[in-house]
């Protein structure tokens, strides 16, 4: 009995070996996303400058900052729709799990499947139903299996909690939904392919109170299986769901660390200022 | 001047002044709609009046009888015309389509911008000259006047119109579709035919349909390319009728029974496209008309 204990206490305690690989751990199991370096341009003028920063699996991060400060071109350039915009550019490198999603082989569409997005405005494909919205990106990628497709539908719709709202009405237009609903639809569609990160460009700037404290509730539940790195100039919705907080101010990296502290104990004088609504 | 004073004077005074500006722009605009729909309707009556005395069940099925006599009908210049309709989109609008989605969705380029400005001039080509080339590469090659060269002069005819609308009404989809899809992993390609060309579907039937009344009433391309034949359809390597070829030989005739029968067909050629347009659109989509683009 004794003896057993012993082992299962000297398990517990980590190995040189352990510790040394510990930094290894750090960077490819603890951290979904680093940049380093990272940089991103329109037609050669630098929007986003050499930003270096790691974001934690199954966690909030928050990337607040005023208007023109970068943010959005930040998150698009996590799942490579920067370039979609004619003249627009990186340097630097992006890892995912380890592996810089800008390297030359990199395929942008097995990233962007890694990597699902939720937009600003809500924006459900206007001739598909509410079924095949949330069914399109795996429709779109070849499965036809409706048995898996019904078991997806229903299950990404009761993660972003639309599915009492709307098991009735599934063959309705997308778009007949409200606001906020459709909203919730585009999370669940951004489900439905299966991603490891969830990038949110400011998901609840469009809708009203009710339909916000949704969305935050529902991101609060995604982090428990999904990386979230949401998007958001509502300082006090960053100070709700986010674990962390990275502030931006002119494409630069002013600050990034737990929300709590952000929040509460800047270092720096300009995330203070912000934050007290001094200026943004 | 007082606060009410300086309302009453500029406020109400203007608002009048507005409202009255408002109804003359009004009723202008109404009256350039009546301005248009006169000649328009006044060919619809005419065309009715007249050619409604011709229709008769020997006049749509029969071969046209000898020259001079009051016997037979535009049989063969239906089924040719209906022939050369579904030849010419077949050949037409896969190319107008591809056109349209390269111009789109990839035309940011010195090339694509030429593409562009002679798909305009195209569109603007006199259709005489079309029907030459045509003659040149098809009829002179085969060695005799046949369904493919006219199918094929009107495909020419077709695509630029195809490929306008198409580029037109793909750039009317919202750029944040396209995003929508890209984000879920989606390849470009995957999402053109999947989600654009399914977003903008009237778009698309609408620049068709345009395309096939187009077509449908082209005479100059089809003399030298089907020629014209009284009987009905012998192969694609042969002559064919066609409507507006027969309305134009109708027309040539000085005799009383030929214009009655040149309206007739007048007629059927203007319900065969409508009937094509409705039909169409009511296989394809909700909205009967289309005229409300997304």
């Amino acid at each position: 009995m004794l003896e057993d204990e012993k082992i299962t206490i000297k398990s517990m305690l980590p190995t040189n070996k352990e510790v040394q690989s510990t930094n290894h751990e750090l960077i490819l199991g603890r951290f979904k996303i680093i940049l380093d370096n990272f940089s991103a341009y329109y037609s050669g003028k630098p929007a986003i400058k050499d930003i270096s920063m790691k974001i934690k699996s199954n966690a909030v991060t928050a990337i607040i900052g005023p208007s023109g400060c970068g943010k959005t071109t930040l998150i698009r350039c996590f799942n490579r729709l920067h370039e979609l915009i004619s003249g627009a550019t990186t340097s630097g490198r992006l890892l995912l799990d380890g592996e810089n999603i800008y390297e030359s082989g990199a395929n942008p569409i097995t990233i962007r499947r890694k990597i699902g997005m939720v937009f600003q405005k809500p924006n459900p494909f206007p001739t598909m139903s509410i079924y095949d919205n949330v069914a399109a990106g795996m429709k779109l990628n070849g499965v036809r299996d409706r048995r898996k497709l019904d078991e997806i539908v229903r299950r990404c719709l009761e993660m972003s909690a639309l599915w009492d709202e709307v098991k009735d009405d599934l063959n309705k237009p997308g778009m007949s939904v409200s606001g906020g609903q459709q909203q919730r639809l585009c999370i669940a569609r951004a489900l439905a392919t299966e991603p490891e990160v969830l990038c949110m460009d400011e998901p609840a700037s469009a809708l009203d109170p009710i339909s916000t404290a949704k969305i935050e509730q529902l991101i609060d539940r995604l982090k428990q299986d999904y990386t979230i790195v949401i998007v958001t100039h509502n300082m006090q919705q960053a100070a709700r769901v986010s674990d962390y907080t990275a502030f931006l101010y002119l494409g630069k990296l002013v600050e990034f660390g737990p929300t709590k502290q952000i929040f509460e104990n800047p270092t720096e004088k300009l995330t203070e200022d912000y934050i007290s609504g001094r200026f943004g | 001047m007082t606060k009410p004073e300086i309302k009453q004077k500029f406020v109400a005074g203007n608002l009048k002044r507005r409202m009255l500006v408002d109804k003359i722009f009004r009723g202008a605009a109404f009256g350039c709609v009546v301005l248009a729909i006169i000649p328009l309707g006044s060919i619809l009556v005419e065309v009715f009046k007249n050619g409604a005395l011709a229709i008769s069940f020997e006049f749509l099925t029969a071969p046209p009888g000898a020259a001079g006599e009051a016997e037979g009908g535009i049989g063969p210049a239906i089924q040719g015309t209906m022939i050369l309709i579904g030849l010419a989109t077949l050949m037409g609008v896969p190319a107008g389509v591809m056109t349209g989605i390269y111009l789109s969705e990839f035309g940011s380029n010195k090339f694509a911008r030429t593409v562009r400005f002679f798909n305009d001039v195209l569109t603007e080509f006199p259709s005489i000259v079309i029907g030459i080339f045509a003659f040149i590469v098809i009829v002179l090659t085969i060695g005799s006047f046949s369904v493919w060269a006219g199918a094929f002069a009107l495909s020419i005819i077709m695509l630029p119109v195809v490929a306008r609308t198409t580029e037109e009404s793909l750039k009317l989809v919202p750029q944040t579709i396209r995003e929508a899809a890209l984000a879920l992993g989606v390849p470009q390609w995957r999402m053109t035919f999947s989600v654009l060309l399914a977003t903008t579907k009237s778009g698309l039937i609408t620049g068709v349909m345009l395309a096939v009344a187009r077509i449908a009433g082209e005479t100059a391309p089809l003399i030298l390319t089907i020629l014209g034949s009284s009987l009905f359809f012998q192969g694609f390597d042969k002559p064919l009728d066609a409507i507006p070829l027969r309305i134009w030989r109708l027309s040539l005739l000085p005799y009383d029974y030929s214009q009655l029968y040149g309206w007739g067909a007048a007629l059927i050629l203007i319900l065969l496209v409508l009937s094509l347009n409705v039909a169409v659109r009511m296989l394809t989509g909700r909205r009967m008309f289309g005229l409300v683009r997304r």
